[in-house]
């Protein structure tokens, strides 16, 4: 290269590098090393014991829920699984760790290793994103400062089971790396998607149950070498990952390109002011001092074992994508279906009832999707099941209700639970199709819109729709829209 | 109901006595009581005297008899300061930990509760287990019985010194580089370290998690038989605890050694060894050998490097599993008003004694990047290579035969100030741990009236084969029935 070239290169556009740290609570009754709760939740202090509360003397006995649920999460990414594994002790000082060490895993032999996530980028593109590590943990307690002089803990989540997802840095590894902030919301869509699917997390982000905490560096674009990275904290939504991203990359560039140098530290996203701030430096690395755990035997899974999870996975979300597809829905559609899977269970059984999986598609992704996000409610505590909408799309296509008028019984239905056929027969919304009705009014339509009629006649086929609407408007939109179609064409052309 | 408290010395004694009815366990508990308050002020064997709760017990078990089928039910003793017991204040030895009553109980407590057994107080030891002498607790120095100018060992002294004195008819101990061994050894006593695994650790305040074991203290080999009776089982509770059951050890009280092969490491009688103790080893090692034993002279190289592999080992563990006294949840918190990380340092330095910081600092040294490969990751290798050594001799010997301890008892004080003397005390003791067999510390002679121990390792679970040997040593010598002479001085015969 040139020092010409190397030039250009610097002087070229950036180009971001972004590492997904992801923790992700685990849906195990108990707890990683001990029998509490490992609920969301409660009294302060109500959920603990010598254990979790690392009282002098006690020791941890691992939770095999939560391992199988790791070598579950880590099958499902595609991940080697480490046949042998064990703990290590993560050594630091801390008012929310009671141990003053973290039982975690360290080195080269978490439970997973080299796997991997397809994502597609906004640009219609396809990515494989390396997965470094997949590994088992346990959660601290949480630290409330109540005054400037006074601190209180809930050890409550202390030791409840924590499942870390690191992405692949090391490009030897041979997969693709997160550039942007859409692709980096994609991923942990998909990742979500996944560990949702699967039932190993509840994936809620604003409870805390899933953690994304990125890694951001920016280098001019080319560039064989990274450049220092910030570590993002405090993204509690999707949005607010996409948001913080996108603003760090930006602050980075023009920090860069200013002349000046990017601060290896840990920022905090502000959501409110849409910001990030420095939360705390990291000159030095910190001194963790990791070891064995003497407390926990090393563990070897059987190769039986291994299958087992294996082959116990359900369809995953990619899996199921495709299949959708395959049933002629578009990609677009099938993706935002299969990234919940109560949704897309509602969805396919519904489809399975209708037969026409794109009308149901339709309905799922428009009224019903938008619904959900309006009334904050999820899947299962709507008041549509999968029947009641095929029974409604049913009630569009033998010409019972309009579907303007659909639209809003489906509202009704998804407040008050009532089928569609209740809701039509109690407000007497159902459909006008009788010929000899709707004639009258057809005709009154013309005669008072001579106008638009003759322009209808000179060729204005637009002039048609206009008094459809009129119809519909006499009829309180009960009218069959097909038959007012036919029967308007038919007039305007006998009056020639 | 009066007795002479003086003709029944041993636990399985004492058993026999309430079988018998000759004698309620009240009354036991109570002259143990009066005894250990008599001998307290010289003794310094106690850090909580737990009068209600034991004479609760003893009633407990008078009333109910026949609810209680071991041979310890009703029979008195004590337990370290490091073994929770609910109720009772529990210190370590340490200030750290002043004022801490653990809300729970240790496996082992349960087990001695549910058995009938009666525990008469919280015994004193080393801060944390740390000391061979028992003069680094944080409270008082105890003395040795048969010399109350000396040490009792440690780091288990108190319990030590409690048999010792008659003041207790068995005590559990922790043992992590020899510290139920040698206080065995100093004063008269047997002393069983277990296989690493088969008595559960939980309950136990952790010193070094993959060295640290319980086992008991007693006059002679049954009462130890009979308490590891009820220690050893596995407790899902510990997951280092062996899963399979435990055999009766009382089974193993055979007087009968034909056949046996006794192999004795040359480098256990190496530097440092008195004569005496030397000569008094293979004095009952010839003794066994009469009794149909077959005696084999072996070399284990490795052996020499086991004290530094363990002040390596030992302390990196420490210092991780004492991290967690830092004030915010129990124990000692400083006064000073402070963030929270002055307050960890504050209430660290106040709290912890100085044995205890030091270890603390080798260990966070020897974790620390850059140092961990060359410390901890070597000492872990090289603990690999001495555990070979070991079975390697277990091919082709049952047991090995070693001196328990370089030395008789030393005066308090002599080593305070010889940090390197005094963890020589250990030297024969620590490769056990390291290689998590079984070592048991018999009584096997006298220099200048203070006891000799001996020690015998068998493989990893051969417990059975230690008790048998000690048994049939036991039977044809009279050492485990001398008894130290309490009375103050001046009250010559």
């Amino acid at each position: 290269m040139t020092s010409d070239t190397q030039t250009m290169a610097q002087a070229g556009p950036y180009e971001a590098v972004i590492g997904m740290e992801v923790h992700a609570e685990l849906l195990t009754e108990s707890k990683m090393f001990c029998a509490c709760s490992a609920e969301f939740g409660g009294e302060p202090n109500t959920r603990c014991c010598p254990v979790c509360l690392g009282l002098p003397g006690s020791l941890p006995v691992a939770n095999r829920k939560a391992v199988e649920f790791v070598v579950k999460a880590a099958s499902a990414l595609n991940c080697r699984i480490n046949r042998a594994t064990f703990f290590h002790r993560k050594n630091y000082f801390y008012p929310d760790l009671p141990k003053a060490y973290q039982v975690t895993q360290y080195g080269d032999t978490p439970i997973g290793i080299h796997g991997w996530i397809q994502i597609e980028t906004p640009e219609g593109g396809v990515k494989r994103i390396g997965i470094r590590r997949v590994h088992l943990e346990e959660d601290t307690g949480k630290l409330m400062h109540v005054s400037p002089l006074t601190s209180e803990v809930d050890y409550n989540r202390s030791g409840v089971p924590l499942m870390e997802i690191v992405t692949e840095h090391d490009p030897r590894a041979g997969f693709d790396q997160i550039n942007t902030a859409a692709e980096a919301r994609e991923y942990l869509v998909q990742l979500r998607a996944i560990l949702t699917c699967l039932g190993v997390c509840d994936g809620k982000m604003e409870e805390g149950s899933l953690r994304c905490e990125p890694n951001i560096s920016v280098r001019p674009a080319g560039s064989a070498t990274y450049g220092t990275r910030t570590e993002l904290k405090n993204l509690n939504s999707f949005r607010a990952v996409f948001r913080g991203i996108e603003y760090e990359v930006r602050r980075q560039i023009e920090t860069i390109t200013s002349g000046g140098k990017v601060v290896h530290e840990t920022r905090r996203w502000d959501d409110e002011n849409g910001v990030t701030a420095t939360m705390r430096g990291k000159e030095l690395e910190q001194e963790y001092r990791y070891f064995p755990e003497p407390d926990l035997l090393p563990f070897t899974f059987e190769e039986s074992y291994i299958e087992a999870v294996r082959g116990g996975l359900p369809e995953l979300p990619s899996q199921k994508k495709l299949r959708f597809c395959e049933r002629g829905l578009s990609d677009a559609d099938a993706a935002t279906l299969t990234q919940d899977m109560a949704l897309a269970g509602f969805f396919e059984q519904a489809a399975e009832i209708h037969g026409d999986w794109g009308k149901v598609a339709t309905w799922v992704l428009g009224d019903f999707l938008r619904l959900l996000n309006q009334s904050g409610a999820d899947v299962a505590g709507a008041g549509v099941t999968p029947e009641s909408l095929a029974a409604m799309i049913r009630l569009v296509e033998d010409g019972t209700i309009s579907g303007k008028i659909a639209k809003s019984v489906f509202e009704e239905m998804f407040k008050t639970g009532k089928s569609a056929r209740e809701i039509v027969e109690a407000s007497g919304q159902t459909q006008i199709s009788d010929e000899g009705e709707l004639l009258d009014v057809v005709r009154r339509v013309i005669s008072e819109n001579e106008r638009i009629a003759a322009d209808f006649r000179g060729g204005k086929e637009k002039s048609l729709g206009f008094l459809v609407g009129q119809v519909m408007k006499h009829t309180g939109g009960r009218a069959n829209p097909g038959l007012v179609n036919t029967l308007l064409r038919r007039e305007l052309q006998q009056a020639d | 109901m009066s007795f002479d408290l003086d003709s029944i010395s041993t636990a399985w004694q004492a058993s026999e006595a309430l079988c018998s009815g000759k004698v309620s366990s009240e009354a036991h508990t109570r002259a143990l009581l009066e005894r250990l308050r008599a001998l307290e002020p010289r003794l310094n064997a106690f850090l909580a005297i737990l009068d209600d709760e034991a004479l609760a017990a003893a009633a407990r078990y008078d009333e109910n008899r026949s609810a209680f089928a071991s041979p310890l039910a009703g029979v008195p003793g004590a337990i370290k300061d490091n073994m929770c017991l609910i109720g009772a204040p529990n210190t370590c030895g340490s200030k750290i930990l002043a004022g801490w009553k653990p809300p729970y109980n240790a496996t082992v407590v349960n087990a001695i509760l549910d058995a009938g057994g009666v525990i008469l107080g919280k015994t004193n030891l080393d801060e944390f287990a740390m000391g061979s002498s028992t003069e680094n607790s944080a409270f008082k120095v105890t003395s040795n019985p048969w010399d109350f100018s000396r040490v009792p060992g440690g780091s288990s002294g108190g319990s030590a010194a409690a048999v010792a004195a008659g003041a207790a008819f068995w005590a559990l101990g922790s043992d992590t580089g020899g510290s139920i061994r040698q206080p065995a050894a100093f004063c008269g006593l047997v002393g069983l370290k277990p296989t690493y695994g088969r008595v559960s650790r939980y309950g136990l305040v952790a010193y070094a998690s993959s060295l640290d074991q319980i086992g008991p203290l007693t006059r002679d080999v049954r009462d130890a038989a009979l308490v590891m009776n009820l220690l050893a089982a596995h407790d899902p509770l510990d997951s280092t605890s062996w899963p399979e059951p435990a055999p009766d050890y009382t089974k193993s009280l055979v007087n009968d050694v034909s056949g046996m092969t006794i192999g004795v490491p040359k480098e256990f009688f190496g530097q440092g060894v008195e004569e005496d103790v030397a000569s008094a080893v293979w004095a009952a090692i010839r003794l066994l050998e009469q009794k149909g034993a077959r005696v084999k002279e072996i070399s284990m190289p490795n052996v020499e490097y086991a004290l530094p592999v363990y002040y390596i080992i030992a302390p990196a563990e420490a210092s991780s599993n004492l991290a967690r006294y830092d004030g915010v949840r129990y124990g000692h918190r400083t006064e000073m008003q402070c963030d929270h990380v002055a307050m960890f340092e504050q209430t660290r330095a106040e709290g912890f004694g100085a044995e205890v910081k030091q270890r603390i600092m080798i260990g966070t040294y020897a974790l620390s990047a850059g140092y961990y490969d060359a410390y901890y990751l070597k000492a872990q290798q090289v603990r690999t290579l001495l555990r070979r050594d070991f079975d390697a001799a277990f091919e082709t010997c049952d047991l090995l035969i070693t001196p328990t301890a370089p030395t008789t008892a030393f005066r308090i004080g002599e080593r305070s100030s010889d940090p390197f003397q005094m963890k020589l005390s250990d030297v024969c003791t620590i490769p056990v741990n390291l290689a998590g067999i079984p070592g048991m510390s018999v009584p096997c002679g006298f220099s200048n009236g203070l006891p000799v121990g001996m020690q015998l390792l068998g493989p990893a679970f051969g417990e059975e084969t230690l008790f048998r040997a000690a048994y049939t040593f036991e039977q044809s010598t009279d050492y485990h029935l001398a008894r130290p002479d309490l009375r103050p001085c001046g009250e010559s015969h």
